[in-house]
């Protein structure tokens, strides 16, 4: 195969590396574009769901309102169908089931407790409040650490403690710190947060009595796997089940999972043959969809004298919340904590423990990024630690760590194999794009000239790498219900040389309708216009895990590869017979079939094939003009795109107030297929980024209840958070995937958290705060900062007694 | 999020939209920027709403010579947009500005904003600051009260049942004039977290340190000539006026009151001044 080599001259500028404009964005600009909540059918009726107002609780008598049949429906009505259960192979996972609405017990607010139906949502709320439940409460799980307490209440009554799985690894970690200059522990804290996409979770299903085929319209980034468990779930045949994502309003892995409204919707469309309607809205989602990020590190570096780093130890717990959710897990985020803490960093030894524990809180999600924003947050923060603490620069110690480009490809102490890069490049180009050093003399001019000053500047930096499109072998170790295999797709010509492409995963605004019309322009020749992407529904559409794990660039784009190149020798064929020549000397370039002078287009052969085969002869091969082909990177372990952020900052020490001055990106996807869809998925996430770093936060009382339950309390980055986010590309291709391609999606809202808790830390340094916690809330920097005008106090009070 | 069901009238004059009022459990709305959301989330439970914001004497803005009475009708865009004169020049277009989001500002009203009484809202601290007056529609006819005794705590106010508030006057300052107004958010259109006006006239000896966002009703300060005279500082005047709180609580008020009184020494918002651009 001809690997890393673009086959089509691009005069057009519509191949890979070109950045024609979306060709999704004129119906979504204009309003166009089809979601769940635009599907309207007849004789639909809207669910509104009783939730649970409280945490942890029994549940001793539901009563529902009178003449309520067939509109008020508890878990006792849903006869015959299963919880939801996603268990992990890891030995000593405590599996729970997710009841599909409440049975005994809540465990967290928000919890469905009853489906009430109506023909529109505001009668169906009025339904709602006719139900009376009576409740035994319980304490609350309500906080990580208090989760492993002895006398915890238990968040599942058969498991002995409140932990889906804890780990542990220790590679050579004694005998690697042993003369360690510096060492130095802290502790990091990442909030619990929503993932918000504009478009919350949505639902329309449909029972088709005839075909006795359930079609379940969702709001979906997997609708093959929300096939799959709906299927186990409602006892269906897969053939009984389609589901169909339309236009889906962003993901961010919120979108990636099997719900429990999914099932209970499925459920009531065949019992009562009415197509049935749900819509999440913001207050649902901010209830009882907090599901992510909240992590705890104790983390210490220990690092020699010239800062290299010899070891790293840490003891980590994600807060995983009542269930464990499907298909990822309650395990996946503290699995990748332990096997990613050591970053793009080489080190002697290093060892970690992890706690998934059971809390009274919405089920743990995958969000942008998974378990490295947390993870980047906690070791390069830690690594400034270590820097302040040798005197050395952020730079200087990241540079004596990182592994070097002559390094690559490299197995890092983790198993983890980085493909390619020059991590030390990207670094060195951050600093020198945010002017390090002009800022650094500007914090030493306003040290001279305004000492007492109440704004300090500070510049920070994060460097990371992120594993994508990582298959088989990766997830098979997890034991999880889904693992990712070959990658298929299949492209079709239609007779008037047109281009139909159709994968299995789905596009919640990556822009797949554009990137992989340009594989397929950069295979066939056929212009983008011509390619119609078929994708989001499970009757039209190859098998697929689905869109996760910055995936689909490498799999869909190799697999849509694959299967154009396997209809381009078809094309030739066909071609060779009309130019009756030998297929083996025609050519196919510029949506032509060609030998010598002679040529023949694209659409011809299209056209010969469907509507005048009786210009074929019979030896014309049968599988004519459609081809499904599979295909998997040359080895699973992943494409490892990296990137260095480096931000200035200013903070208001009497408000807490941290603005962003400026801020560079330098990132590394690899061949970029369409650079400006890269830019902006870098830009989204780093937004999103820095969203977990300043502002976003779901907090919990001791009850459990979430105390954000509307947007003027939740607060989301908006436009004028944001300064202007300048982007530096460099290039280096994977060796794995078949452009050289590095999924780049979850990027940009990595490194956020890190680099500008590190600025802030650097422009506290003058006053010996740090802040360790995110999102760097005014009132968190204010504590910072009269912890540490404390401790001087002391300090002075101390050296005043002579002591 | 629906909102329970309500029936929906609209006046045409303030006497039927005082006898509406008088039904059961009907509210008035205007501009529906925080009755909305309430509406939605169920908290305000409403039989029927009644919308003012239409009504003409809630519409009219009138100048005399010394000041100038809004309708309570006005929004926010309108004195932003100086579609409705400002007494104070431009401290009032200043404010507007920076209410919230334009969205909010085009259908939220002066007076909707003032009988919501929400503490961290701009008017309120403001118009207290400006020692405005509130013009009352009831059964007897008109009354007038200082906006600074019109707002009794969070969320209330001292209007009677079957009364409207239909007007907002505030006395147009010397030439002499100067104002400083500060608020804490941290994003763009959030509600403050912290906020002071300080209104300085020495035309006629007016000197007012508010102070905003407290979860109560604005604190005036009992003495103003000290804060001013640097003589008490902002901390010890609201850890004064507000004793039954911890010091830590009032932090980033001090910070706003400080903030405010620097734009006044700063002489930046003289009333004289042209508008700051």
């Amino acid at each position: 195969m001809d690997a890393h080599i673009k086959s089509q001259p691009d005069s057009n500028a519509w191949g890979i590396g070109a950045s024609p404009p979306r060709r999704e964005d004129h119906r979504y600009l204009h309003g166009k574009g089809r979601f769940v909540a635009d599907i309207k059918l007849h004789g639909m009726l809207e669910i509104a769901f009783l939730r649970s107002p409280l945490a942890h609780a029994r549940i001793t008598a539901i009563n529902k309102p009178d003449s309520s049949i067939e509109t008020v429906f508890v878990a006792a009505d849903l006869v015959g169908i299963n919880g939801i259960r996603a268990d992990s192979a890891l030995p000593g996972f405590r599996s729970s089931t997710q009841p599909i609405l409440a049975t005994a017990k809540v465990r967290h607010v928000g919890e469905p407790i009853a489906a009430c139906l109506a023909p529109s949502r505001a009668l169906a709320e009025d339904l709602v409040e006719q139900i009376h439940v009576s409740f035994e409460d319980l304490t609350a799980v309500h906080d990580l650490h208090k989760a492993r307490d002895p006398a915890a209440p238990l968040v599942h009554e058969d498991w002995d403690e409140n932990v889906f799985l804890e780990s542990a690894v220790d590679l050579d970690f004694d005998a690697a710190i042993k003369g360690a200059a510096s060492i130095v522990t802290r502790r990091y804290q990442t909030a619990r947060q929503c993932m918000a996409p504009i478009e919350g979770r949505g639902l329309v299903a449909v029972w088709d009595r005839t075909l006795e085929v359930l079609t379940l319209h969702s709001a979906t980034q997997m609708p093959h796997i929300v096939r799959t468990g709906l299927a186990g779930c409602l006892g269906l045949d897969h053939g009984q089940i389609r589901v169909i994502a339309p236009d889906v309003g962003g993901g961010f892995g919120y979108k990636g999972i099997l719900l429990a409204e999914e099932v209970c919707a499925g459920f009531l469309a065949m019992r009562l043959d009415r197509p049935i309607r749900w819509i999440e809205d913001r207050r649902e989602h901010l209830i009882g969809g907090a599901n992510c990020r909240e992590h705890f590190y104790e983390v210490t570096g220990y690092a020699g004298a010239d800062g290299e780093l010899l070891g790293v130890d840490c003891s980590a717990i994600v807060d995983a919340g009542a269930y464990s959710s499907y298909p990822f897990s309650a395990c996946l985020e503290s699995a990748q904590v332990a096997s990613i803490l050591p970053g793009p960093y080489k080190m002697r030894g290093y060892r970690c423990k992890t706690w998934s524990v059971a809390t009274n809180k919405p089920p743990i999600l995958p969000f942008r990024g998974v378990a490295r924003t947390g993870v980047c947050f906690a070791i390069e923060s830690m690594m400034d630690a270590l820097a302040r603490d040798l005197g050395i620069t952020p730079e200087a110690i990241r540079l004596r760590n990182l592994v070097l480009a002559e390094e690559m490809p490299f197995t890092n102490i983790t198993n983890k194999y980085f493909d390619s890069g020059d991590y030390p490049e990207a670094l060195r180009r951050a600093v020198k794009a945010i002017g390090i050093d002009a800022i650094r003399q500007e914090q030493q001019d306003q040290r001279h000239t305004n000492p007492t000053g109440r704004t300090r500047i500070g510049v920070g930096l994060s460097i990371f790498c992120e594993q994508g499109a990582h298959g088989t072998s990766v997830y098979h170790g997890w034991g999880i219900p889904m693992v990712p295999g070959f990658e298929q797709a299949t492209a079709r010509l239609t007779p008037d040389g047109g281009l139909e492409l159709r994968v299995g995963v789905h596009s919640h605004g990556q822009g797949l309708e554009t990137t992989l019309a340009q594989i397929a322009y950069d295979r066939l020749g056929i212009a983008p216009n011509k390619v119609k992407l078929v994708h989001g529904d499970t009757a039209y559409t190859p098998y697929s895990t689905g869109t996760w794990g910055s995936r689909c660039a490498v799999m869909a784009g190799g697999a849509v590869a694959a299967a154009c190149d396997a209809l381009a020798e078809r094309i030739r064929t066909i071609g060779g017979h009309l130019l009756q020549a030998n297929d083996s000397d025609v050519t196919l370039r510029g949506g032509f079939a060609r030998i010598g002078a002679a040529m023949v287009s694209v659409e011809e052969v299209a056209r010969t094939w469907y509507l005048k085969p009786q210009l074929l002869p019979d030896t014309v091969d049968p599988r004519g003009l459609e081809a499904t082909e599979g295909y998997k990177t040359t080895q699973d372990t992943g494409t490892f795109s990296y990137a260095c952020h480096a931000v200035k900052v200013r903070v208001d020490l009497d408000l807490g107030h941290i603005e962003l001055l400026d801020y560079v990106i330098v990132e590394d996807a690899g061949t970029m297929i369409n650079p400006t869809i890269v830019d902006g998925q870098v830009l989204g996430g780093a937004v999103q980024g820095i969203g977990t770093a300043l502002f976003e936060e779901m907090p919990f009382d001791n009850s459990g209840q979430p105390l954000a339950s509307t947007l003027a309390d939740y607060h989301l980055p908006v436009a004028s958070d944001i300064p202007p986010i300048r982007i530096l590309h460099m290039e280096t291709p994977s060796p794995l995937s078949r452009f050289g391609q590095k999924g780049i999606g979850e990027s940009g809202a990595i490194g956020p958290p890190a680099a500008i808790a590190n600025a802030v830390n650097n422009a506290l340094s003058g006053i010996a705060a740090e802040i360790t916690h995110v999102p760097l809330t005014p009132e968190r920097v204010l504590a910072a900062i009269a912890k540490a005008e404390a401790q001087t106090q002391t300090n002075i009070q101390t050296l005043g007694t002579g002591l | 999020m629906k909102p329970v069901a309500f029936s929906y009238s609209r006046p045409a004059t303030v006497d039927d939209a005082r006898a509406c009022l008088g039904r059961d459990n009907a509210i008035p709305v205007a501009g529906n920027q925080s009755l909305g959301p309430m509406l939605n989330l169920r908290l305000a439970r409403p039989t029927e709403l009644v919308d003012l914001a239409t009504l003409g004497t809630l519409r009219r803005t009138e100048e005399a010579e010394g000041f100038v009475r809004f309708g309570a009708g006005v929004t926010h865009a309108e004195i932003e947009d100086g579609d409705v004169p400002d007494p104070t020049g431009h401290w009032l277009q200043q404010v507007a500005e920076n209410i919230a989001h334009r969205a909010v500002r085009n259908r939220g009203t002066l007076g909707g904003s003032l009988c919501h009484a929400d503490p961290a809202a701009d008017w309120v601290t403001v118009m207290t600051a400006l020692d405005a007056a509130g013009i009352v529609e009831g059964p007897s006819g008109q009354r007038r009260i200082a906006i600074e005794e019109f707002i009794t705590g969070p969320y209330a106010t001292a209007l009677a049942e079957a009364e409207v508030l239909v007007a907002v006057q505030v006395a147009k300052p010397s030439p002499d004039a100067r104002w400083g107004y500060w608020k804490f958010t941290r994003q763009v259109g959030e509600f403050a977290k912290a906020s002071a006006a300080v209104f300085v006239d020495p035309a006629n000896g007016t000197r007012r340190c508010v102070v905003g966002a407290l979860g109560r009703q604005p604190v005036v300060l009992p003495n103003p000539d000290a804060v001013l005279a640097g003589s008490l500082t902002p901390d010890d005047a609201l850890a004064q006026a507000l004793p039954g709180r911890p010091r830590s609580s009032l932090g980033l008020h001090g910070v706003a009151l400080t903030r405010a009184l620097a734009q006044i020494a700063s002489g930046a918002n003289n009333r004289g001044d042209e508008v700051a651009g």
